[in-house]
């Protein structure tokens, strides 16, 4: 019976008959999912349209429902959800309503996909080549005998150098973006029709993001294939995508070309997302929409006066972007106050792990690549960070920032080097006694991921109060009464509404959770905060609110911030000088607007290069 | 993957601790009745070991020769043993005692095993060597064999039973409670706790301890079921209590010598009660973990 089906579905007019014809159509879709709280529409009526050769961009915050209709289009939902309405063609399929059967057989060889985390995406304990080989075999694309040498050609096509030897490694020999080609190489092995790239380069460096990027174009280009690139960057999609829908809360809200969605974006959530996103140019308060002003802690009137530039500096940002957006720029704003914290000459060595030494690869027939013993992750690093400034620590993944910040932080211990803050040289003392140092709640630290950075059996509010609690002897707290009264106050100053206070992290957002970490970080008035991407986790119109509150929190504290990230557009926001780092070395040094306009060192051109720049 | 779902921001902070606890417990088991049975189970427990001694029929030590080895009948419902006892009063008195080596040994594993394997996951180095090897030591002796010396080396108590049931079920502990101490050593909220001026050990039992609570539970009540098995195993070949002490363990070992000649009643009704309570706290555990873990709140 169901091959009988199956028949007719294999016989209705193939792709390369229909010409220019739409290859995926989705009408009115309509995804539920059955939880405890009973029935979740995830997503809502929604229409798309994907031509032959044409590249759509889906783009949406989390929770838009971007994730689930791509997972709905391959049937590939968890067992909670169900396509309550609508149709899906794929190139006159019936995918709503298909068997099993078809889909098993659509998957990987007409419509195949790239997730987000390409190690996750691989079998750890097998060679990359007998992957690839696997899926090759499995769609008839190759025989045993000429397996191998199909490999090695579609290795040189995603470029992998040397793909007679990188056949033979294993996922976790190679780098991130090495391992995403190889992704890539995989969903493309059986020449699909459709390619499903679900946010393929988060979590990449810029400079690979774009090589990865560049690669799925040229190769989806080269055969004809159509691409739907799934996206929270809105930048991203303009840049790579021919037609970008955007959805919010599981609904359609706008349809247009790429082009177009920068220019003259129509609806209010898009125009939203436009303005959120960083781009060059523009002040940090031009992110927020413009009726809603920056989100003040306290009354005007008492901000603390010296900043007054830096105000001035806001306000006329607000005013109507003139065409040339042109606010003060960040540099020429002052550098105020005496050296906070210097750094000098410092040095963070590592002994090499994991490679494969003596008798192994000696039994495994191969050599061991020669490196060295040491790894420096930090090599000689040199800067200052002035009082009531924020400067930035830019670079790519695996170039020392987060290490030179841990051990700014004295977390962990510098192998040579000295750290001077506030005249006091910290860097003497050992990271372990450093818990108990006076010094301690001067230096504090806004982490990267707000999930991971909250205990989940802690409320927030006794993940504010732990600092004061254990160093808050300054403000003299007694009892519970007054502990609550000070958490509050924190909380009012990072912006996180009192009734989530005594949520747990689960029940929060990311946005309520970066908060919840702000105000942590602030309780003890510190007078250097470490920020260590503290927006890379959250929503591009979170983030554009969260870098807004943290300029705040800034002008009114008066502290200074080390800002932690591989974003230049976003360090350019927040911060009066810019260092740029390389392989535990710095590259480039300058303010704000030098490094980004002017910058000096090739690296640095690189990778202002490799940010996807919206056709504006 | 994520799942918009603003409709269940609003209706959980207004709950208070204890009420939210116990509709989550009444949520846990309607979701999963094999839960609630095995709540209902453990309660049968506890009702037998609390009041079991003052509503038993008979004095469970009362021997009357001339009703010996009788049938389970109306009279007796379990029937009576070798000298007239009722097997029913035994068997639910013994549950007090069983249960009793079976908590009381878990109680001292959890402290002992629990703390050490956190700290061998959480401080590593040297504490993880000393730690590992203790356990390794332990777990090269055929477990219930180092049971047998340990009380027969001891002294023939109730309190060493409780020892030795502790001993050796400190590696399982120690393995549990390092792989998840070393799982969040590194997270970020240990950091942020360093930076707060927190020292390792209020780290590791402010913020790991709680975190690892919730596994621990499962391993707890995993472990009580065989604590039981134990304790009931030594009595069994003569160690530990000792008769006529009602106790599953040497019930069953004086009723086997009569299954052979018919008499099958004295062995098999404690034996039951043996399976009853290790079955219940095998089930409890799963539904113990859900119901504690605040990740399943949502």
């Amino acid at each position: 019976m169901h091959g009988v089906i199956d028949m007719t579905q294999a016989t209705t007019p193939t792709p390369a008959e229909e010409a220019r014809g739409p290859l995926l159509e989705v009408h009115h879709l309509t995804v539920e999912f059955a939880t405890r709280k009973g029935i979740v529409t995830a997503v809502k009526q929604v229409d798309l349209t994907v031509r032959k050769g044409e590249t759509l961009g889906i783009v949406g915050e989390s929770g838009s429902g971007k994730s689930v209709t791509s997972y709905t289009l391959m049937r590939i939902l968890d067992r909670a959800g169900r396509i309550a309405e609508g149709t899906i063609t794929f190139s006159g399929i019936d995918v709503a309503n298909a068997t099993e059967r078809t889909m098993r057989d659509l998957r990987g060889r007409e419509i195949s996909m790239i997730f987000q985390n390409p190690r996750a995406a691989l079998n750890p304990i097998r060679k990359v080549g007998d992957q690839i080989g696997d899926v090759l075999l499995h769609h008839l694309q190759a025989e045993p005998r000429n397996v191998k040498a199909k490999v090695i050609e579609i290795l040189e096509q995603v470029r992998i150098a040397r793909p007679q030897e990188r056949y033979h490694a294993y996922p976790f020999e190679l780098s991130g973006g090495m391992c995403q080609r190889i992704v890539i190489a995989l969903a493309l092995a059986c020449q699909p029709q459709l390619l499903i790239a679900d946010e393929p380069t988060t979590g990449l460096d810029v400079t690979t993001q774009k090589a990865v990027m560049d690669l799925v174009t040229e190769l989806t280009r080269a055969r004809g294939m159509s691409t739907i690139l799934i996206t929270h960057d809105l930048g991203l999609a303009a840049t790579y995508c021919d037609t970008v829908v955007v959805m919010e809360k599981g609904k359609v809200v706008e349809t247009a070309p790429a082009e177009q969605i920068f220019r003259a974006p129509q609806h209010p959530y898009t125009q939203k997302l436009v303005r959120a996103t960083p781009r060059p140019g523009i002040a940090l308060s031009d992110l927020l929409p413009e009726v809603a002003v920056v989100p003040s802690p306290l009354p005007e009137g008492e901000r603390s006066a010296p900043l007054a530039a830096g105000e001035g500096a806001q306000a006329s940002s607000q005013m109507p972007a003139p065409p040339h957006p042109d606010p003060l720029p960040r540099g020429e704003r002052g550098l105020p106050g005496a050296p906070l914290l210097k750094v000098e000459n410092l040095l963070k060595e590592y002994p090499r792990q994991g490679v494969p030494m003596g008798f192994f690869a000696g039994l495994m027939g191969k050599k061991a690549p020669p490196e060295e013993a040491i790894f420096r992750a930090v090599d000689g690093l040199s800067f200052e960070v002035n009082k009531g400034e924020s400067v930035g620590l830019v670079g790519e993944s695996g170039c020392g920032k987060s290490t030179t910040s841990t051990i700014v932080m004295r977390l962990i211990d510098a192998t040579s080097g000295k750290i001077t803050f506030d005249g006091m040289d910290i860097g003497a003392i050992p990271a372990k006694e450093f818990a108990h140092h006076p010094m301690r709640r001067r230096i504090q630290m806004v982490f990267q991921d707000p999930t991971d950075s909250l205990n989940p059996r802690y409320t927030a509010a006794r993940a504010i109060a732990d600092p004061l609690l254990r160093m808050g002897e300054q403000f003299g707290i007694r009892g519970a009464a007054q502990m609550r009264a000070k958490v509050e106050e924190l909380a009012t100053m990072a912006g996180l509404p009192l009734d989530l206070l005594d949520r747990f992290p689960h029940q929060l957002s990311g946005g309520q959770k970066a908060r919840v970490g702000i105000a942590r970080a602030i309780a003890l008035k510190p007078d250097l905060v470490i920020l260590d991407e503290p927006t890379a986790a959250l929503d591009v119109s979170v983030q554009a609110v969260v870098l807004n509150l943290l300029e705040e929190l800034k002008q009114t504290l008066g502290m200074s911030y080390l800002f932690v990230s591989h974003d230049l557009h976003v360090v350019r926001l927040l911060c009066d000088r810019v260092i740029v780092m390389r392989q535990g070395k710095m590259v480039e040094e300058g303010t704000s607007e030098q490094v980004l306009e002017a910058p000096k060192a090739a690296y640095t051109r690189e990778l202002i290069a490799a940010i996807p720049h919206p056709p504006v | 993957m994520t799942l918009a779902n603003p409709a269940d921001r609003g209706s959980a902070s207004s709950s208070s601790g204890l009420a939210a606890t116990l509709r989550h417990a009444k949520y846990v088991i309607s979701e999963n009745p094999v839960t609630g049975l095995a709540f209902g189970m453990f309660l049968v427990l506890i009702v037998a070991a609390a009041i079991g001694p003052y509503i038993v029929p008979y004095d469970p030590l009362a021997s009357d020769t001339k009703a010996a080895l009788q049938a389970p009948s109306w009279a007796h419902w379990f029937g009576t043993d070798q000298l007239g006892r009722d097997m029913f009063s035994r068997v639910i008195v013994a549950t007090r005692l069983d249960m009793g080596i079976a908590i009381f040994s878990v109680a001292l594993v959890f402290a002992a095993g629990g703390i050490a394997g956190i700290a061998a996951g959480f401080f590593g180095g040297w504490t993880d060597r000393i730690v590992g090897r203790i356990s390794d030591t332990i777990m090269a002796f055929p477990l219930f064999v180092l049971a047998m010396g340990i009380v027969a080396a001891l002294g023939n108590t109730v309190t060493n039973i409780v020892i030795a049931t502790a001993i050796i079920n400190f590696p399982l502990y120690v393995r549990v409670a390092r792989a998840e101490a070393a799982i969040r050593r590194q997270s970020g909220f240990i950091q942020a706790a360093r930076l707060t001026g927190n020292s390792e050990w209020r780290i590791l039992l402010t913020q790991i301890l709680p975190n690892i609570l919730p596994i621990m539970m499962v391993q707890m009540s995993l472990t009580m079921g065989y604590a039981i098995l134990n304790a009931a195993g030594l009595s069994f070949i003569g160690l530990g209590v000792r008769p006529p002490t009602p106790e599953w363990g040497i019930m069953v070992a004086e009723g086997s010598a009569f299954i052979v000649s018919g008499e099958w009643w004295i062995a098999l009704f404690p034996g039951l009660a043996l399976m009853f309570a290790v079955f219940c706290f095998n089930l409890l555990g799963d539904g113990l973990r859900d119901i504690v873990d605040p990740q399943r709140r949502t």
